[in-house]
């Protein structure tokens, strides 16, 4: 039997139907088409499939979609804003803090929910933040880096 | 295989759902219920929640404590009156899983997880089950020691908030800030006349489920803090912990030694 949910995403309102026991990140991929949260270990783990709930970082995977439904998600792909990418993308890219890319999507977003309530955080902060996130290939350092420069860019702007 | 979904309003009424099949799980945070839907668990088929407004609340009554099974890790280190238990929570998955993990999920974590529930051992805690015998406060020990046979629905723990300095926690992991048990170690240790008075040391990962360390808490009774009395004690008796990917058994009885000490001189 499937269920209907509702949910904005991103901002926008959207509706789907999910199956019963379907995850948030299947209702993302599969219903709204949004595939930047990404399905890794399906355990909770990785942290590839991080999102927003009302402004809370949690894990797609491993979330009820049904759970959501009145709630606000955001994803990586709602950074954007146009043409124009988001301080954090921006810093990611400057910084070369995406090697394959997969780990990315969370990476940013754990970084989001840090920098929306820590605009100044320090270099432990930013490791507690990502701390649910495995990158495998490009190294955490950069990624360290990125999260710092983007919140000096945001102080800066 | 698609679930079949039920949320109610009430505990009671999702109590009796569990209940009245054995098929039937039940979902608060999701970090174990949804990770074996995703595992292809087919050992359930039905997931029962419930949207009870108590369930999801920290009632502080004085000395007496009362945490709401669905209260989640970093609810607990939002709170200020929970200082004690910051630790505790902090040391439970990173930031994502512990704005999803509760506390009355922790309680049926497998190990090596479960590092809030050896907190919760040592501080003494019972639990309010809903079903079966409704209303009836549970001891944590006791709950544990049947926990795979357990068809209750946890509403809710309780325990006495412990005096300054008398709690302690200390959890060994290999990957930090976020890394999964090698063991844990809670311990509850109040001073009275300079002497431990009501010791209570609990061990994660040291068993099939957090377990009391009861031949420490022997060794400790009635002595002070200090070396003579942590050298009593004997850290790894009656202990049976599993080899896993991150330890060996032998790995963590010779270990637990060591940690206990450390917890016991407050040594970092």
């Amino acid at each position: 039997m499937k269920t209907p949910v509702q949910f904005k995403h991103n901002g926008s309102d959207v509706a789907v139907f999910v199956d019963g026991g379907a995850s948030l990140l299947t209702a993302l991929r599969d219903g709204v088409g949004d595939t930047s949260p990404k399905f890794g270990c399906g355990q909770g783990t990785c942290g590839v499939c991080t999102v927003l709930i009302d402004g809370e970082v949690h894990l797609s995977c491993i979330t009820l979609a049904e759970t959501v439904a009145g709630r606000a998600v955001e994803t990586a792909d709602g950074l954007k804003s146009g043409a124009s990418l988001h301080p954090i993308q921006t810093a990611f890219m400057e910084n070369f803090a995406a090697q394959c890319g997969f780990c990315t999507p969370g990476m940013m977003m754990a970084a989001k929910a840090l920098l929306d309530r820590n605009p100044a955080p320090t270099r432990a902060d930013v490791v507690d933040a990502i701390s649910g996130n495995i990158c495998r290939c490009t190294g955490y350092e950069p990624i360290i880096n990125a999260v710092l420069a983007a919140a000096g860019n945001r102080q800066r702007a | 295989m698609p679930i079949t979904v039920k949320t109610f309003a009430t505990l009671s009424e999702a109590a009796s759902a569990l209940q009245a099949d054995r098929t039937t799980r039940f979902l608060a945070g999701g970090t174990l219920v949804m990770r074996a839907i995703n595992e292809g668990d087919v050992s359930f088929s039905t997931v029962v929640r419930a949207t009870d407004r108590a369930f999801g609340e920290i009632r502080p009554a004085g000395a007496r404590i009362t945490l709401g099974a669905g209260v989640t890790m970093a609810q607990v280190m939002g709170h200020g009156e929970l200082t004690f238990l910051h630790p505790v929570a902090r040391a439970v998955g990173g930031p994502a899983i512990r704005n999803m993990a509760t506390v009355g999920g922790n309680l049926f974590a497998p190990s090596p997880y479960g590092d809030f529930t050896v907190a919760l051992l040592a501080l003494d805690a019972t639990l309010a089950m809903q079903g079966g015998y409704s209303g009836r406060e549970t001891p944590l020990e006791e709950f544990l020691a049947s926990r795979e046979r357990n068809t209750s629905l946890v509403a809710s723990v309780t325990f006495n908030r412990p005096s300054p300095d008398a709690f302690r926690f200390r959890k060994v992991s290999r990957v930090k800030p976020k890394g999964i048990s090698v063991l844990s170690i809670a311990a509850h240790l109040p001073i009275n006349g300079g002497r431990i008075a009501g010791a209570r040391v609990a061990y994660g990962a040291m068993a099939s489920t957090p377990m009391r360390a009861k031949s420490v808490e022997r060794a400790l009774e009635g002595r002070a803090l200090d070396e003579s009395g942590i050298a009593a004690a004997a850290a790894a008796e009656g202990t049976s912990p599993p080899t896993d990917a991150l330890a060996s058994a032998w790995y963590r009885r010779e270990m637990v030694a060591v940690h206990l000490r450390r917890l016991l001189t407050g040594t970092p």
